[in-house]
């Protein structure tokens, strides 16, 4: 396995881990106005309160990484996408600053906790119209953007934003079963048996179109041999919702949103199983776009070490916080 | 306005307004780990309560910093793509480095530092207090390495295709020739930013109250930091302006005014309006030989002038100018505070004093304009290049129509004054309440705030529902 090999894998993982750890608490924020005023409320920002800050790191992790072990494909994937990028930023500030400011202000808390869920759902969308723009391929000329500023906008891009809303509005719901108790705790199982049932529909409609929008996908998913593992993407996809489904009726506080992560591990894959080698689909491979060696090495001398450690005291935080919260904080 | 320009305007309108809060946020988590290590040693409940009053006041700070730290990280690659791809392979490792050496760590340890003295106990608790105030200088020295390298690169090559690759020594990329200067002053100026806040607080409600003995012990802490950071700053400085002469005169020539070569010893010019179409000072009031004295510390040393070089290679000498002299003016303000407060404390009516404390609380925003200006002065004196030298600005931007730069400055504008304005409104609100003998302990807060702050800790429980 080469360097460069090494380092998509290295981005690969912080990207999911970046997916999965903000997914539940941007989810959280989404499904915000739903909870009621009050306990149910406070009961789902306690749940993420001292964890949250770290899970959006992972983004910079991310987009830093790219930009030092990929540096063409970052120059060349963020001006595609720019109206995205920055709708996602606006969306993490306000749902950043609404995080503390509900609490300072409670004459304004409804206008807060509006902000959380507008700016939650805006940078969601916005990332998942973003995965579906770099699927569906960008204009690329000479290393560089050439398309239009709003050529991302697709139906299917616009599938992909939906998609990843309910996507981690399900991540969110499932966290959150195994965080609360009482109505929070109902209502919650409630949202997450519906949001289930949505993500299996939207996996299967993008499962279903995306070999269209490129020779490539199709031929990497349906051709002989491939197909027979291939196959087993969607199988496993069918068996962790039926998992998820029955984790929920039988009130297991941690099954649930295992399995959601699994989901979501499933997808990755299938999204890999599209676009490895490619880091821009169709036009720029991993070797084209990467920086050269010494640049690459100077870094993994540093990852191999630190990243195990961020681990290792991101697990020791959650450790800290585990089991489930009230309104009234953790006992 | 051209895509160019509006880019330009974008970066520095986000890095100005992230900049106050990292500029805050070092000094205080520092002051933080002070208090606690005070309060663990001495067992005095007076630090313990200064330490829950800062503590609500920087978690508000911190979180701001972070998400428009974010945005930051994404404006390499949205505006300035071009820019990110050459220097990508030098910068990108560097700005790696910080998110995985300090950025976790920060947000690792924070949650804990905020929630989590009655889970872990404080030996742990203050462990992660001073994690955190560790990642934030962390955080300082690769960022300010990154900026360095910008503006004086060293252990880089050119490649075929126009990128800027490693060749070498990393080190001497990381300990470029002007890091360390711009380490030292940069983290002093948050020191400084730090303690002028925290002593005007303490000072406003001595004011208003002077037995307070959490405002006393703040004020009286504040004053010593001053005291010690203003004049090394300034020491700090002169020698910073020295490497900068060695390495980019032509933005100390900008600085001072100097358009035109000075044999026998350049003027000091205090006041004036610097024209560069004109080349000249309009109205100048200077004192001769003054500026060799500073920058040669020779009076009759030879300095050149900006007509020395290509007139496309000055930076726009007007803004440098007049941003240096606010920050030195303010430079020496901090420096004649710290004295002040010095001879109070030697008279023995430190928390007496009114105009002392009048003078302090009239200072409390000057960090942040120094810092500000010093950062203006330092970037805007690095133009027409983004790396130095090497690489235009006007050949560092992305391929965009003009209209997405513009967009999203307005969307940034608009968000930046309401949240963060709000953000302001709020921290000013908790400064305005005096320090309490019992201030609510984040260990037993009932009613955990979410974000990163104990709610409760604030206002006391939330009263409606």
């Amino acid at each position: 396995m080469d360097l460069t090999n090494v380092w998509a894998a290295i981005i690969a993982f912080a990207v999911f881990a970046y997916v999965i750890m903000d997914g539940f608490d941007l989810g959280i924020g989404i499904l915000f106005p739903t909870f009621a005023v009050g306990e149910e409320r406070d009961q789902a920002m306690n749940s993420i309160a001292p964890v949250w800050d770290g899970n959006e790191t992972w983004l910079v992790m991310g987009g830093g990484g790219l930009m030092a072990a990929f540096p063409m494909a970052y120059a060349i994937i963020l001006p595609a996408t720019y109206p995205l990028v920055i709708a996602m930023l606006l969306g993490l500030v306000f749902r950043g600053v609404a995080f503390e400011f509900r609490w300072r202000d409670p004459a304004h808390r409804a206008f807060w906790d509006w902000a959380f869920c507008i700016g939650s759902a805006a940078a969601t969308l916005a990332q998942g119209v973003m995965l579906g723009a770099i699927l569906q391929g960008i204009h690329v000329e000479g290393g560089a953007y050439a398309g239009g500023l709003l050529d991302w906008l697709s139906p299917f891009s616009l599938l992909t934003g939906v998609a990843l809303v309910a996507g981690y509005a399900l991540l969110g719901s499932t966290w959150l079963v195994g965080k609360t108790e009482g109505s929070g705790l109902a209502h919650a199982s409630r949202l997450a048996k519906r949001l289930a049932w949505v993500v299996l529909l939207a996996l299967a409609v993008i499962s279903v179109v995306t070999p269209f929008l490129n020779l490539e996908y199709a031929r990497r998913w349906l051709e002989m041999p491939n197909v027979l593992l291939t196959a087993q993407v969607p199988l496993m996809t069918v068996i962790a919702v039926l998992l998820l489904m029955r984790g929920l009726r039988k009130r297991q506080p941690r099954v649930p949103f295992l399995m959601a992560l699994t989901l979501f591990l499933l997808g990755f894959t299938g999204l890999l199983i599209s676009v490895y080698p490619y880091v821009v689909p169709g036009s720029v491979s991993i070797w084209q776009a990467a920086a050269p060696p010494e640049s690459q090495t100077f870094m993994l001398m540093g990852t191999v070490i630190i990243v195990p450690l961020i681990i290792a005291y991101t697990g020791w935080s959650y450790w800290v916080f585990r089991g489930k919260v009230s309104a009234q904080g953790y006992h | 306005m051209d895509a160019l320009l509006l880019a330009r305007a974008q970066f520095a309108f986000t890095v100005s307004f992230h900049f106050i809060f990292p500029a805050f946020s070092i000094g205080l988590a520092s002051y933080l780990m002070v208090l606690e290590g005070m309060w663990l040693r001495t067992g005095s409940g007076l630090y313990a309560n200064l330490y829950r009053y800062w503590v609500k006041i920087f978690a508000v700070v911190f979180g701001m910093g972070v998400v428009s730290g974010i945005v930051m990280s994404y404006q390499f690659g949205t505006n300035w793509s071009v820019f990110s791809a050459k220097a990508g392979p030098i910068i990108g490792p560097l700005m790696a480095y910080e998110v995985m050496t300090a950025f976790f760590l920060e947000a690792g340890f924070l949650g804990v530092m905020l929630f989590g003295i009655s889970k872990v106990g404080p030996r742990l608790h203050f462990l992660a207090t001073c994690m955190v105030a560790l990642g934030t200088l962390i955080s300082a020295t690769w960022i300010i390495s990154v900026n360095s390298w910008m503006q004086t690169p060293a252990g880089y090559a050119i490649s075929e295709s126009g990128q800027f690759v490693p060749a070498g020594s990393w080190l001497s990329i990381i300990f470029n020739p002007s890091f360390p200067f711009r380490l030292i002053h940069t983290v002093i100026a948050a020191f400084l930013t730090t303690s002028l806040v925290v002593g005007a607080v303490g000072a406003w409600h001595l004011l208003k109250d002077r037995t307070n003995p959490g405002a006393r012990k703040m004020f009286s802490m504040a004053m010593w930091m001053l005291a010690v950071a203003a004049p090394v700053q300034i020491l700090v400085g002169d020698a910073h302006g020295l490497n900068t002469l060695e390495h980019q005169p032509a933005k100390v020539l900008a600085m001072e005014g100097d358009y035109h070569p000075s044999p026998d010893g350049a003027p000091l010019i205090l006041f004036g309006l610097p024209d560069n179409d004109l080349a000249k000072v309009r109205y100048e009031v200077a004192i001769p030989k003054a500026g060799s004295l500073i920058l040669k510390h020779d009076p009759n040393a030879p300095l050149p002038g900006l007509t020395d070089f290509p007139h496309d290679l000055w930076p726009p000498a007007p803004v440098v100018f007049w941003s240096f002299r606010i920050m030195v003016a303010l430079g020496l303000a901090m420096l004649a505070l710290g004295a002040f407060g010095l001879l109070a404390r030697f008279r023995k009516n430190i928390y007496e004093c009114r105009w002392l404390h009048r003078a302090a609380v009239a200072m409390g925003p000057a960090g942040f304009v120094a810092v500000i200006a010093g950062w203006v002065t330092t970037e805007v004196g690095r133009q027409p290049f983004t790396v130095y030298g090497l690489l235009r600005t006007a050949e560092s931007a992305s391929p965009l129509h003009a209209s997405a730069p513009a967009a999203s400055l307005a969307g940034f504008i608009i968000v930046y004054f309401f949240s963060f304005g709000a953000g302001t409104y709020y921290i000013l609100r908790m400064m305005g309440r005096p320090p309490q003998p019992h201030e609510s302990e984040p260990p037993h807060v009932p009613h955990r705030a979410a974000g990163i702050t104990p709610a409760a800790a604030v206002d006391g429980p939330p009263k409606e529902r």
